[in-house]
């Protein structure tokens, strides 16, 4: 080995160690920030590395250096500019789409690698491992390429929500299997054929779509990160077509995250990850649903009575759900919050899991409102402070409080919930009395001591607000 | 099976564990800020688009390596930037917080008196 090429190694090496290091910062929101910045360095490390590779190799024409710095500039002008635009709300649509993008790009490589090694004119010179890394990272970035942008739009609103059903969805997938499995082999017999090729391309990006679209959006925190173990292993992959090592560690890495939140989120949802990726949540059950206390009577309470409940309580859990991410209510909900504690009153927030459209995204939520973070409680942490809360004020969640999750036979069986139901009482802000998307009615809003207040999260947030320092300067 | 490719499986396995041992000491509140750090760092794709494209040597090479290097350049610059703006968000103590907090306070204490 050349001494260039034993620098080259050792540069990668030391982006590799950013990488295991940024990760481990992110352990404390005090260093998350450090971290980050030091998995940059080793990232613009690594893309400085391989630029002096190339270019010392010289095998790169002016034709190469012109399509690889237009279209790295495109892609990083777009990817700056929706980095910079989107919404704190819409960051699992953009999480979604970089996983695509990045699935994409390393199927990608594969392809170019297979394309180039066949159009020498030596057949069957690949040896039978490189092919394997190949159809194998040919199926795993296409099938998270598609998946990830259908996952994307269903966020985005732009493709339903709601579980699609496919026709005949058990043959089609098995047909796909087949093609992808058939035309593995083949190319692993040597056989350097582009159609084949391009036929497993074909079926890997269908059987991604077909496995996304019917799953139901409550599910998306699990299909996210899956979508995110499996970008990473297909990085891992085109680091096993091209032998470099840098591809194969940090793929791995990311596999190993998007892993853990796969299983983290589904066990938050008593669900396993099979049957997520095979059925839609509420997706049949929905029939049998129905008759739980369809017709309770619920009580509703005036802006003015919440806000007496609320300024004379001594502590206030504030339940926030999707309503208001949906609604964009997080600053309002700070406003209360503080307004209350100005008072005297113990606040803080309880955060299921799976609150938001991503595993933690209700924590950025409030974070981008200035809420500090050690007033954001986890599920575990808070359940016990229920019972001692003298409000529980629920806004925009569903599925997740609701109390017949501790009885079998419903769609949410099983799920752990917060315990709002423990709280002295409840009050709950929701636009309607329209189901979750487990579809199913909430016991808790038929709970004698819940009062109901119907209303958009963000006005609702407000009039209490107004009510309470109304009540507050009248005192 | 080469001695390259048992290399390079070893060092897959061995990330992997170290990923897991890593990653699971991270709280649900940071869960979001390290899903998008961990797709930044899947961004290191860019890398192999470079590779490829210093070898391309055929229209259909040119134009896979332009789109491989537009789609992990994306995925670089994006993911690196949202995760910074994220948790530039993430403080212990927002000072904004506490000076409406002071002033609510005071306000209070005026109204007292």
């Amino acid at each position: 080995m050349s001494a260039f090429d034993t620098v080259v190694r050792f540069a990668y090496l030391a982006a590799a160690t950013a990488f295991v290091l940024g990760l481990h910062l992110m352990n404390s929101p005090a260093t998350a920030r450090r971290g980050n910045r030091v998995s940059a360095a080793g990232m613009v490390l690594a893309v400085l590395t391989t630029l002096v590779l190339i270019g010392h190799d010289g095998q790169i024409d002016g034709l190469g250096w012109t399509v690889l710095g237009t279209g790295s500039a495109i892609g990083a002008v777009l990817g700056l500019h929706l980095a910079r635009t989107v919404q704190m709300t819409a960051m699992p649509q953009l999480v979604s789409l970089f996983n695509a993008v990045g699935g994409g790009a390393a199927a990608l490589v594969a392809i170019a690698e297979f394309v180039r090694a066949a159009g020498d004119g030596v057949s069957g010179d690949q040896p039978f491992s490189t092919v394997g890394t190949v159809v194998l990272d040919v199926v795993i970035g296409a099938i998270t390429l598609s998946g990830s942008l259908i996952a994307s739009g269903k966020l985005q609103g732009m493709v339903t929500g709601a579980p699609v059903r496919i026709p005949a969805a058990l043959p089609v997938n098995a047909v796909l299997v087949a093609v992808m499995a058939a035309g593995g082999i083949y190319l692993l017999t040597g056989a350097e054929n582009l159609w084949v090729l391009l036929a497993v391309i074909v079926a890997a990006l269908a059987f991604g779509v077909i496995r996304v679209l019917p799953i139901g959006g409550a599910d998306m925190p699990v299909v996210i990160s899956l979508l995110n173990a499996s970008t990473g292993t297909a990085v891992a992959m085109a680091g096993f077509v091209i032998h470099n090592s840098v591809l194969i560690i940090a793929g791995a890495l990311v596999g190993a995250s998007g892993g853990i939140l796969t299983k983290l989120m589904a066990d938050a949802m008593n669900r396993s990850v099979p049957e997520i990726m095979i059925g839609g949540f509420g997706t049949g059950d929905s029939a049998t649903a129905g008759p739980v206390g369809t017709d309770a009577r619920v009580r509703t309470v005036s802006a003015d009575d919440a806000a007496i409940q609320l300024c004379y309580a001594s502590k206030v859990i504030v339940v926030p759900g999707y309503g208001l991410a949906a609604a964009q209510a997080q600053h309002e909900v700070r406003e209360l919050a503080e307004l209350l504690e100005s008072r005297g009153v113990e606040v803080c927030y309880a955060i299921h899991p799976v609150a938001g459209r991503m595993p933690g995204h209700m924590n950025v939520l409030l974070a981008e409102a200035n809420v500090p973070y050690p007033q954001l409680k986890e599920m575990d942490e808070v359940n016990p402070e229920f019972a001692r809360a003298d409000v529980a004020l629920v806004v925009g969640a569903n599925d997740v409080v609701n109390p017949a999750a501790r009885r079998p036979g419903n769609p949410v069986s099983g799920m752990p919930i917060l315990d709002v139901d423990e709280a002295k009482s409840v009050i709950v802000i929701k636009r309607s009395m329209g189901h979750g998307y487990a579809g199913i009615d909430n016991e808790l809003y038929s709970d004698p001591k819940t009062g109901m207040f119907f209303a958009d999260a963000k006005a609702g947030l407000a009039s209490l607000t107004a009510a309470a320092k109304a009540l507050v300067g009248a005192r | 099976m080469t001695a390259a490719l048992l290399s390079d499986i070893t060092i897959f396995v061995l990330s992997l564990l170290v990923g897991f041992e890593v990653i699971s000491k991270v709280p649900a509140t940071l869960h979001t800020p390290l899903m998008s750090a961990a797709n930044s760092i899947h961004g290191i794709v860019l890398v192999g688009a470079m590779l490829i494209a210093a070898y391309a040597d055929s229209p259909v090479g040119y134009v896979l390596a332009f789109i491989a290097a537009g789609f992990a350049a994306m995925n670089v610059v994006g993911g690196y930037v949202v995760t910074e703006r994220m948790l530039q968000m993430f403080r212990e103590r927002p000072e904004v917080a506490d000076r409406r907090a002071e002033a609510a306070a005071g306000r209070e204490g005026g109204a007292r008196r």
